[in-house]
């Protein structure tokens, strides 16, 4: 094989793992675990007033508290 | 995910010792390594300044303590406090590791303590970023292993089931550093002060700016994408705009930087087309960047109202706005043909205060004065108008700054390229020099303005951290 067709390879190769993080992160499956993990640094305040905001919290009504 | 969220109203003991120790030096190290830098800064302009207690005030000798008081001590304090609080706070556990936490504070301190006496008497290895001779790099290299087993021990025992992203930037910063510094600093010592470098030529001139420029991406970069990660949320009061923005760039982020390193040997013996392939990774690099400036500033949507009356959050903000500016002027500097102007002008020494400055010191102050009065058990800082105009003073110098390299840089580099007719230079180097006289005043005075800021910085801190007068009454009272 030609190492140029290796270097085209591993370009697609870069390209699919790419799509695939991606793929992975925006998957509606996951949504509700990231807006969890996205209040973690709320989640050990003394003051629980600013529990569970949604930084989209107009599309993600079905999440809200 | 409920085991994310403790019962509210129940904390678990944090170990802030080492955090408030970390903090308050990261304010005492921005005082002193700032300061430094206004005195070479002065040096260029007033040149008897070199004279104050020669050599070990020369230029060549005090540029190299700048850099490292400003990058390892002040930053470095800064990353190692909010990272040993952000890692407890969203992990919900205490500090893993016993001796070997207060063993980073202090060891950590005597590295800087080192590089303030041998820097000046003229001990070097001569890499940039890395000038420490081979004791010293044994040092940090056992305070950096000690640091990533409290970090990754710390979150091993976490009482949450996920890792919070600013955890993710933190730990890349952690193990990136460790295997920059490890490969790079590999030499032969001669005595216990003088050792050679193992790499030779070309080769060692890349393998300098992949450590070099990795510093800038996972030192300056990455440990403060943790430190936003988890400040701007929290001063905002929202959480992060879109978690699945975060893990993208996080990966991108990572995955490029690290070959992006050749674009600072552009027109050199490197060969052509590592020369091309850094400049093409450095160019892909805006993504990933803008990315976390974006996911960072889009936090305060709903929020804008907020920096009307707080100035931390301002510092937090613009901090962002200052790294999304450097992060486009980066790449932009990288391609080939702009860098045959910029290379070795000012423009460069811009570039990097515009991210030091405006981006890295920035997010710095913000984060400390968020960190101090909840530290000490304050409801929030001594003076908050002193916040204010620290802000101002801050953002002002940076401006002043940048502005007057970028003209001073452009000039340079115009002047260094012009050519007569009969293929003659048109300008001396030292009319170039003379030239930018002007832009090196305009840069002292953006300095005393950032410097200002940082001493006002220092007198809230200690006002802020010693007992007020109403509290001394107060515990007097109960006495009685």
């Amino acid at each position: 094989m030609d190492i140029n067709t290796l270097k085209g390879l591993s370009t697609v190769l870069v390209m699919i793992t790419f799509l695939g993080i991606c793929w992975w992160a925006f998957s509606p499956s996951r949504r509700k675990g990231f807006n969890d993990a996205a209040n973690l640094p709320f989640a050990d305040d003394v003051d629980p007033q600013q529990h569970k905001l949604h930084p989209n919290s107009d599309e993600d009504k079905a999440d809200k508290l | 995910m409920s085991s994310n969220h403790a019962v509210a109203g129940e904390q678990p003991a944090y170990d802030y010792k080492v955090v408030r120790q970390f903090a308050v030096m990261t304010v005492v190290w921005g005082v002193v390594g700032m300061a430094v830098g206004v005195l070479i800064a002065a040096q260029l302009v007033w040149p008897e300044l070199n004279d104050l207690f020669q050599p070990y005030s020369h230029f060549g000798r005090l540029r190299p303590l700048h850099t490292n008081a400003v990058i390892f001590a002040f930053g470095g304090c800064a990353l190692f406090a909010t990272s040993y609080y952000v890692v407890q706070r969203t992990c919900q556990t205490p500090l893993f590791g016993g001796f070997l936490v207060p063993f980073t504070f202090w060891g950590w301190q005597l590295v800087i303590v080192l590089a303030a006496i041998t820097l000046p008497l003229g001990y070097t290895s001569a890499k940039e970023y890395a000038e420490l001779e081979w004791p010293i790099d044994i040092l940090i290299t056992l305070v950096w292993v000690s640091y990533a087993i409290v970090f990754f021990g710390t979150i091993v025992k976490r009482k949450t089931s996920h890792i919070y992203v600013a955890n993710w930037f933190y730990g890349a910063f952690i193990i990136v550093i460790a295997l920059l510094h490890v490969v790079n600093s590999m030499s032969v010592p001669v005595t216990m002060t003088k050792s050679y470098s193992m790499y030779s030529g070309a080769m060692d001139a890349m393998i300098q700016w992949w450590y070099g420029h990795n510093a800038v991406g996972f030192f300056l970069t990455a440990g403060f994408l943790g430190m936003m990660y988890y400040f701007v949320p929290k001063q905002a009061g929202r959480p992060v705009y879109s978690y699945q923005l975060s893990i993208v760039h996080f990966w991108a982020l990572i995955s490029l930087y690290i070959w992006a390193g050749a674009h600072h040997l552009h027109y050199s013996a490197l060969p052509d087309w590592a020369q091309s392939l850094g400049m093409v990774m450095s160019l892909i690099l805006l993504a990933p960047s803008w990315g976390g400036m974006i996911n960072g500033i889009m936090t305060l949507s709903g929020a804008w109202h907020k920096l009307r009356t707080d100035p931390t959050l301002r510092f937090l903000v613009v901090s962002l706005s200052f790294y999304g500016m450097s992060t486009f002027e980066g790449p932009m500097m990288s391609i080939k043909t702009v860098n045959a102007l910029s290379h070795n002008t000012d423009w460069t020494v811009g570039h990097v205060h515009s991210g030091a400055l405006g981006w890295v010191a920035m997010i710095s102050i913000g984060s400390v004065y968020h960190l101090l009065p909840i530290l000490f058990g304050r409801k929030e800082m001594w003076s908050v108008k002193l916040i204010n105009t620290h802000f101002w003073l801050a953002t002002i110098g940076t401006v002043l700054y940048i502005a007057s390299m970028w003209v001073n840089g452009i000039m340079q580099g115009l002047m260094w390229r012009a050519f007569n007719a009969d293929g003659t230079l048109t300008y001396s180097f030292a009319e170039a020099v003379e030239a930018s006289y002007p832009g090196y005043f305009v840069r002292v005075l953006g300095g005393v303005f950032f410097l200002t800021g940082m001493l006002l910085m220092a007198y809230n801190t200690y006002r802020t951290t010693a007992p007020s007068k109403e509290e001394e009454a107060n515990a007097q009272a109960q006495a009685a």
